[in-house]
């Protein structure tokens, strides 16, 4: 009886613990309340399978602990089911998200579905490996485990943002005869004039400046720019209709610099959203380059000498 | 997804005649501010996108 409320303590642990991350999942992503019940029911086996864990080696049951590498199969489901979800919706996103966008969110699913999973093991783990009788002691020691490995995971269940790796200004739009420029980047060829007003009076422009080389070759990522313009489109709304391509958000990179330009005529034009927007997009995991771990990547910045 | 290359030019419109030929549909116009109209049709109803090459003359690519 004891064991049961431990391992159902547990599992109820877990699932709390992805339902915190679920409820910050959704700011970058459309919300829906299936998802939720699709999302905490995989958690509820994950935390469940965890929970057991350590209950069924202490029984030595060694065959019952092996039914969670099976599990960790069933998982990658998770992952499959946000990518194809997100993959359908694609065609009909005005601002796509891209394909590295889409594989990053689907990664993060699976990566917290896991994280339900830990937090069942450390809350049950710990009751049971130390001699504990107190029942109230033992739910102490079970909320405290999960909170603390609750809150290491959430650091990892969290990558970079674009806003700790760069640095966000307000930039100028202007036109140089069709080419519409953000400061000294030209960003694309704008035929209709009218295009050309709009975005000179409605439009906002930021100038995305990577702090270090790793930075640099991170944003430089097509897949981790069209993440900007989606995440900018999305929170700020866009004043585009379908079959209007020249209002597009389109992100160029300043070759000399590394620098990032985006330009795009928001629904409400305040800047500060923008800069935060753009702040808050995550950094993709796909994305990530670090030439500064590396030995020429190092000599290329003059941190060593040749 | 597929990101695959597809800019195709679906049609050019000009203000002078010399300029242009080749396989894509050519509209010709009187003046620029026509071939700005001729443009900005073409392109909403083919989801294309005006491109202004500044001798007179307007591609509309599908991207």
């Amino acid at each position: 009886m004891e064991e049961v409320r431990v391992i159902l303590l547990g599992t109820a642990l877990g699932c709390l613990g992805r339902l915190v991350l679920l409820h910050v999942d959704y700011r970058q992503y459309p919300s829906y309340p299936q998802g939720y019940v699709i999302h905490i029911s995989m958690a509820l086996i994950s935390a469940f399978l965890g929970a057991v864990a350590i209950p069924a080696l202490l029984e030595r049951d060694y065959a019952a602990a092996t039914f969670l590498a099976l599990a960790a199969t069933q998982f990658r489901d998770v992952r499959k089911m946000e990518r194809d979800t997100l993959d359908h919706m694609e065609p009909l996103e005005l601002v796509p998200r891209g394909s590295s966008y889409i594989e990053g969110i689907s990664r993060v699913f699976e990566a917290r579905n896991y994280v339900a999973g830990w937090i069942a093991v450390a809350a049950t783990g710990s009751v049971l490996l130390l001699p504990i009788s107190d029942p109230w002691v033992s739910v102490a020691v079970q909320v405290g485990a999960a909170c603390i490995t609750g809150s290491l995971l959430y650091r990892a269940a969290f990558g970079q943002l674009v806003g700790q790796m760069a640095d966000i200004v307000p930039a100028k739009i202007s036109f140089d005869g069709p080419l519409l420029k953000v400061d000294n980047v030209v960003i694309m060829n704008v035929g209709a004039k009218e295009a050309r007003r709009r975005y000179v009076d409605d439009g906002l422009a930021v100038l995305i400046k990577p702090k270090d080389p790793n930075a640099k070759a991170t944003l430089a990522n097509i897949g981790q720019r069209q993440a900007i313009a989606h995440n900018a489109a999305a929170l700020l709304g866009i004043r585009m209709d379908v079959g209007e391509p020249e209002y597009t958000p389109l992100v160029r990179q300043d070759v000399n610099t590394g620098a990032l330009a985006m330009a795009l005529i928001p629904a409400e034009k305040n800047i500060n959203a923008l800069i935060e927007a753009v702040a808050q997009v995550p950094v993709l995991e796909g994305a990530v380059r670090k030439p500064l771990e590396s030995m020429p990547g190092k000599m290329a910045d003059g941190q060593v000498e040749e | 997804m597929e990101m695959a290359p597809i800019e195709t030019i679906i049609a050019i419109v000009t203000t002078d005649r010399d300029l242009v030929g080749g396989g894509a549909p050519i509209f010709y116009s009187r003046d620029e501010e026509e071939a700005q109209r001729i443009a900005m049709h073409i392109s909403r109803v083919t989801f294309g996108m005006d491109h202004d090459l500044e001798n007179g003359v307007h591609i509309i690519v599908k991207h």
